[in-house]
């Protein structure tokens, strides 16, 4: 190779591509904006609390309140862990969506739309249905039980769509709908054996709701979220080759099996982790990494990152949304993403078919 | 003479048909061997068993000596770069981001390229003509921009065994040229091994040192082009009369297809004949 690298190159001509100090000038842009993203957020719920006020209530110089729950209780008790419970939800549910669509090869996977967060709920709901409740380290039954259904799920959908290799859109899509189906009457029956109150309450979950986790609950998810985005990210170069499909990747070096075990590992550990406490939140791991791909281009080292915090300050606007729309009404935040998330969703499948005419 | 690849009674299946069938070969160090043969005659699982993305069923297939089941990925890509003949890049990579994705296996984990891993990609791009492109995203390409880029990326990956698969297959005869001539040079001045599956007999009976012809799963013959080349070769193979002289310049066997069409023999006793 050094026969050609003399003739006429310079060592200093530089390549376009990623640099450290592109990505470092990105997160940190994406940081500050996703901060401002939740302060302003902060402010919204039933009552508008004005932003200086917040600000003076964060810093902690607590204006005594007359009567009822204090502003400074809302905040510190009740926006405050729901909107740290709305950005990490949301950041893994964009980390997942990145990484499906890397593994197969497919712009529209979502946890969602494949039925990987069904599986997690069923999980989820078995443990609640036969009372399994064991918890060790802020680590429940129902946790580990929806870990388990977001991995066999994942699995399933792996090998059904993945039969030789590429995946056409049409199958791996229509694997996910009937997967969903099945996945949907399973949870239907649970829910139809439980008591009117709790069916009440596994029916609202199902819908997505990030109600109030507390702090302790808050603390062990963050520690789950962290770990599995860390590993994510530490895969992003191999997801890069992946995304190239299985064949390709391993001609270059990729020890693809390995790599395959740690992500359907990982992802369903996030997945089911925040299915587990917050239900079924759809189209947020599609939308988001269109977005930021369409925004930062398609590399991984800076569109695994980017798109978590993107899709945790999202997640944290639509709560808002949910909650000030209707207030005191709360609506469901897995209806305000589907709301959206939907239509883009079909503009999406639209557009590339278009292009595929083309 | 070294040898890279050594087969012993190799076979393979994809389900339950036989693809190879106790088929033996070496490729020497520092050859350019090219795998000619009609569609299905198992050219390209061949060149696949050699970059160990598919495994045989039977036989022994060893590279520099060990077996190729007991390398992992890293070791394989670093002994041998493949050029597949699709490539399908899902999201928008420039040709920058996708020959320098050749770079992996000599790259350690998270971070970013090195000024030598830069430096050798964008050598890579040069001697394919690419450099206008670099920023173009991998789907804007045309096929034989493509087809260049993935030979970019396998140059890049700078190992010392070069597999590839139709090189040519979409490209214009200036860059089939220029490819050949590449393969050629890396070869000469490198020492490169170059295994290379093509359908364009003329090109490979002018560059290849040495052709292998396949004929069903199993070696017809291998030679040199003069001794491949015959129309009584061809002939059986292929199914299909060829007229054979020699390139005016070469001196090597020239391919050419008889003006009357006549299959011989292959579609007398065929019903598919009534048609007509």
């Amino acid at each position: 190779m050094e026969a050609f690298a003399h003739a006429g190159v310079h060592a200093d001509r530089l390549l376009p591509t990623l640099t450290l100090r592109r990505w470092v000038k990105t997160i940190a842009v994406l940081i500050v904006l996703s901060f401002l993203g939740l302060l302003i957020c902060l402010q919204y719920g039933t009552e508008r609390i004005p932003f200086g006020t917040m600000l003076r209530l964060l810093a902690g110089s607590d204006s005594q309140a007359s009567t009822g729950p204090s502003p400074a209780v809302i905040l510190w008790e009740v926006r405050l862990p729901r909107l740290l419970l709305a950005f990490l939800v949301g950041a893994s549910l964009a980390t997942v969506g990145v990484t499906l669509q890397a593994l197969l090869r497919n712009p529209l996977a979502d946890p969602y739309i494949l039925g990987i967060s069904s599986g997690a709920a069923l999980g989820a709901a078995l443990a609640v249905q036969f009372g399994v409740s064991w918890a060790f380290a802020g680590f429940s039954a129902i946790h580990l039980f929806a870990f388990i259904g977001a991995a066999v799920t994942m699995i399933g959908i792996y090998h059904i769509a993945a039969d030789g290799g590429r995946i056409p859109i049409q199958t791996l899509l229509l694997a996910g709908v009937i997967i969903n189906a099945i996945l949907s009457a399973l949870i239907l029956f649970i829910t139809s054996l439980s008591d009117s109150t709790s069916a009440f309450r596994l029916f609202f979950w199902l819908m997505g709701s990030l109600a109030t986790l507390g702090y302790a609950g808050l603390l062990a998810l963050a520690v789950y979220v962290v770990l599995g985005l860390v590993v994510l990210f530490g895969e992003a170069r191999h997801l890069n080759l992946l995304s190239l499909g299985e064949e390709p990747a391993k001609g270059l070096g990729l020890e693809v099996e390995r790599i395959k075990r740690v992500i359907f590992f990982t992802s369903a550990l996030l997945t089911g982790a925040v299915v587990a406490v917050s239900g079924l939140i759809g189209f947020v791991g599609m939308i988001v990494p269109h977005g930021v791909r369409m925004v930062l281009g398609p590399d991984h080292r800076l569109v695994l990152p980017a798109a978590a915090l993107v899709g945790g300050t999202f997640l944290a606007i639509a709560d808002t949304i949910a909650r000030s729309l209707l207030a005191p009404t709360e609506l469901p935040v897995g209806v305000i993403t589907a709301l959206y998330g939907g239509p883009f969703f079909i503009y999406l499948l639209m557009s590339r078919r278009k292009s595929h005419m083309g | 003479m070294d040898i890279n690849y050594h087969l012993d009674q190799v076979s393979f299946r994809y389900s339950d048909q036989w693809v190879l069938r106790d088929f033996s070969l070496e490729v020497h160090e520092g050859e350019i061997l090219g795998i000619i043969g009609p569609n299905g005659s198992g050219k390209t699982s061949l060149l696949k068993l050699m970059a160990g993305l598919l495994y045989p069923q039977a036989g022994r297939l060893t590279l520099r000596g060990q077996d190729i089941s007991t390398l992992d990925a890293r070791a394989l890509a670093r002994q041998a770069a493949m050029v597949p003949q699709e490539n399908h890049v899902l999201f928008p990579f420039t040709v920058a981001e996708v020959v320098l994705m050749g770079r992996f296996v000599h790259q350690n984990g998270w971070g970013w390229e090195s000024p030598e891993d830069l430096r050798i990609a964008r050598a890579a791009i040069q001697v394919m003509d690419l450099e206008p492109l670099v920023d173009r995203t991998f789907q804007e390409l045309s096929g034989g921009e493509r087809q260049r880029t993935i030979i970019a990326r396998a140059l890049a990956q700078q190992a010392p065994i070069l597999l590839l698969d139709e090189p040519t297959a979409f490209l214009d005869i200036k860059h089939q040229l220029e490819i050949y001539a590449t393969l050629r040079r890396l070869n000469q001045d490198r020492g490169v091994t170059i295994v290379v599956v093509s359908h364009d007999l003329n090109l490979a009976s002018q560059y290849c040192q040495r052709l292998l012809l396949l004929h069903e799963g199993r070696r017809f013959c291998t030679g040199s082009p003069a001794e491949v080349l015959t129309a009584e070769n061809l002939g059986i193979v292929y199914g299909c009369e060829v007229l054979i002289d020699q390139h005016p310049e070469a001196g090597t066997p020239r391919i050419t297809l008889p003006a009357l069409v006549s299959v011989g023999g292959v579609f007398k006793n065929d019903t598919r004949t009534t048609l007509f």
